[in-house]
């Protein structure tokens, strides 16, 4: 009888399709139902958003008019002929290559500012060394190239150049910033500190409506400086108080042990912060960083509001061409899958950074 | 060899060495009060150097400071107001106008946005495989593209591609959406619906108060009093109750159309509407984070150890997930409150009145400049400030009590 504890049945399978729909899809019945609603929406949403993008799409066309005759899609072609604009705004049309090199050349910095293989000393000057070759490639004037005055900027480049150059700026004076918020000196303290509510207690429209029609009566008369800078000025003013708050989160979330070991060995205020504070503290809020990076790049579209041609702004002009007209929301889903890929990636890597750095805090 | 005098020690009675002896540079605390003066002289120079600036550009261009302005006619219309107001009112009065149109955009946003955004945040921890990817997918693509893109996006779609009024969609009765707007019907005003409305303010003060009896009498005596099912009759059952004693009526001011446009109703504008709708679809997409986060926070062996004692999974949530979980949320969220309210003032881009959008008419009307943004500011700051106040009270209210 010994063979009847051999099972006659197979062991039921613990993985497979049907076991994976019966865990992630019908565990319950109010999850079969939740699965049965979200498949019902699918069902009557992507064939309809499909034939929009793709298959009733229009990608030959000379006008709007031709476009809505040929098909109910999207008139694709509209961004065939107006891609140039929307990326390069009214930058002369035969140098166009510069801008598109800008693009390439801050593109390839920032990816390899991600590696960690880069961050030596040696970041900061190549960050300069780029801001300066983009200010040449853009303005030109020398080496041969055609002068462009930055009026005529526009498009992808002038909102990387507005995001960077903001950022480039504001971080070293956020870091001062959060450490004069935590100074012992009152009077340091309180000048930091008002600042930083001041400007983040405001919405940063009213920063740019304030940098484009104050600033020209702060100024004594005769010294004008244009459009483009003034904004600049706003992105830098509104960056800095919130790159200020990230680096206060990382100073403050040291333990007190480290700032009494460095006053203990004799070092001063400032040999404390660079070698000992700051290192571990910008270390730990990398991840932050980069997300008020992400905020700041999304918020240079709202330069817009005071006229400057950036990707969201030179968008909204591409269709303005009667021939064209009618075609926003062409315009506004091409530029809009530009900021999610530069968001989308950035947001990734700040997630990457944020599990490396728990893994090495746990271990 | 005599040994070297530093080495012998530094024994009492000895002068201390000149080298070292403090000189009054070196003491830290003299520096601190140098760098202060330092940091304050530049300050306050740098701001004498612009106030001195201005004032000689506002002499120059002839403009007189101050806000008598605001007296004066403002001369300009205003779209959409929750208060009477016409262009022969005076600015301030517009302004008010603008002040009370960001409030009912952000307090409306508010609420919507926690609501919708706590939804999608608990769909992303969801174990149904389906739902967690949509919500995913979502706060991805909303997050990751411009309030201000996104804002002329839903405005385009309203004003061009929706119909306009006279083949306006008509998704129930009385409601229409069309390139105007909108337009949906209001309860007409009689006495049966006062009578609900007082019954509800009521109801909702007699449930605090038996929420505070019930709380004290359970940590008195251990009785559990069934608060949710009461409540539920106090809040709605009274309101109904009343209106079916009134007789129940069923009258609503539903808008017709006529000519080119509706009339009668209540209506949200192209404007208020593209604005709200970007404004809570963006913010959800924040605040569904902050909530996901916050409930990942709370570990798990807290909610088995609370099904090992017999609570109920309803329970269990309310009671022991929830107000550890809140404790994580409210900071955050409090910001994105500050968010909405900030980024209310996007609506100067798609043309809805807010008191941005106020305040720069009229600092364009009257060359203002100065007064017209250091209003702006002086509102988002008393804003601000009353939001935050509140939300740190409620963060105190629920902060782990430490002994």
């Amino acid at each position: 009888m010994s063979d009847t504890a051999i099972p006659t049945a197979m062991p039921k399978p613990i993985a497979g399709p049907v076991i994976w729909l019966r865990a992630n899809l019908f565990a319950n019945p109010l999850n079969a139902i939740m699965t049965v609603l979200v498949v019902w929406f699918l069902v009557m949403s992507l064939p309809a958003l499909l034939d929009w993008l793709l298959l009733d799409a229009v990608f030959q066309a000379d006008s709007v008019r031709e476009c809505r005759a040929a098909g109910s899609g999207a008139c694709w072609a509209f961004i065939g002929e107006k891609h140039r604009l929307i990326l390069f705004g009214l930058y002369p049309y035969e140098e166009q290559w510069r801008p598109l090199l800008v693009v390439l050349l801050l593109i390839a910095m920032a990816g390899v500012s991600c590696l960690r293989r880069f961050w030596t000393k040696w970041l900061a000057p190549m960050w300069i060394a780029t801001l300066v070759v983009v200010g040449i490639l853009m303005w030109g004037g020398v080496l041969g190239l055609s002068y462009v005055e930055n009026a005529r900027w526009g498009g992808l480049p002038l909102t990387m150049i507005l995001a960077f150059v903001a950022i480039a700026v504001a971080f070293p004076l956020g870091v001062l910033l959060a450490l004069g918020r935590r100074s012992n000196l009152p009077a340091i303290r309180a000048i930091c500190t008002i600042y930083i509510e001041l400007v983040r207690g405001v919405p940063a429209v009213s920063l740019l409506f304030m940098a484009s029609v104050m600033l020209p009566l702060l100024l004594p008369e005769g010294m004008n400086i244009d459009k483009l800078l003034r904004a600049q000025i706003a992105l830098i003013v509104y960056a800095s108080a919130y790159l200020a708050e990230v680096v206060r989160g990382g100073l403050q979330s040291l333990s007190k042990g480290q700032y009494e070991a460095a006053d203990a060995l004799g070092l001063t205020y400032w040999q404390k912060q660079r070698l000992i504070i700051l290192p571990q503290a910008l270390r730990i809020t990398i991840p932050p960083l980069v997300n008020t990076l992400i905020t700041v790049f999304k918020d240079t579209s709202l330069v817009v509001i005071i006229g400057l041609y950036d990707l969201m702004n030179a968008a909204k002009a591409s269709f303005v061409d009667p021939a064209w007209r009618g075609s926003s929301i062409e315009a506004y889903v091409f530029v809009s899958l530009i900021y999610f890929a530069f968001c989308f990636f950035m947001s990734k890597y700040s997630q990457s950074i944020e599990k490396r750095l728990a893994q090495s805090q746990n271990r | 060899m005599a040994a070297h005098p530093a080495q012998t020690g530094a024994t009492a009675g000895r002068p201390i060495p000149k080298a070292s002896r403090a000189v009054f540079w070196n003491d830290p605390r003299v520096r601190g009060i140098f760098y202060q003066i330092l940091a304050v002289a530049l300050i306050g120079g740098a701001v004498w150097w612009l106030a001195s600036n201005t004032i000689e550009n506002l002499n120059s261009r002839n403009i007189a400071t101050g806000f008598h302005f605001l007296g004066r006619e403002a001369g300009f219309d205003i779209g959409e107001n929750l208060i009477d107001y016409s262009p022969a009112d005076s600015y301030f009065k517009a302004l008010l106008v603008g002040v009370l149109n960001t409030l009912r955009v952000a307090v409306i946003g508010i609420i919507l946005a926690t609501i919708i955004g706590t939804i999608i945040g608990i769909a992303r921890l969801s174990k149904n495989w389906l739902v967690a990817k949509l919500a995913s997918i979502y706060v991805e693509v909303v997050r990751n593209i411009p309030l201000i893109l996104q804002l002329f996006f839903w405005y385009s779609l309203i004003t061009e591609f929706l119909p306009g009024p006279r083949d306006a969609l008509h998704p129930m009765a009385g409601v229409f959406l069309s390139n105007r707007g909108l337009k949906f019907p209001l309860p007409a005003h009689e006495f049966a619906y006062d009578l609900a409305m007082v019954l509800f303010a009521l109801g909702l003060i007699a449930a605090v108060a038996l929420g505070h009896w019930a709380k004290k009498r359970q940590d008195a005596t251990g009785r559990h009093f069934p608060t949710a099912w009461v409540n539920l009759g106090l809040i709605v059952g009274l309101p109904i109750a009343g209106w079916l004693l009134a007789g129940a009526p069923l009258t609503f001011n539903a808008p017709v159309l006529q000519g080119f446009n509706f009339v009668g109703g209540a209506s949200l504008s192209p404007e208020f509407s593209a604005l709200l709708l970007g404004l809570v679809i963006y913010t959800a997409g924040f605040i569904a984070e902050i909530v996901r986060s916050g409930i990942q926070a709370v570990g798990k062996g807290q909610t088995e150890a609370s099904l090992a004692l017999g609570l109920s999974k309803g329970q269990t949530l309310r009671l022991i997930v929830m107000p550890q979980a809140l404790r994580v949320i409210v900071p955050p969220m409090t910001s994105q409150y500050l968010n909405i309210t900030k980024n209310s003032s996007l609506a100067v881009a798609i043309g809805f009145p807010d008191i941005v959008s106020v305040a720069n008419t009229t600092l364009n009307q009257t060359g203002q400049a100065i007064e017209g943004i250091a209003i702006i500011m002086a509102v988002f700051l008393t804003i601000s400030l009353s939001i935050a106040t509140f939300m740190n009270w409620y963060n105190k209210h629920i902060a782990l009590v430490e002994r």
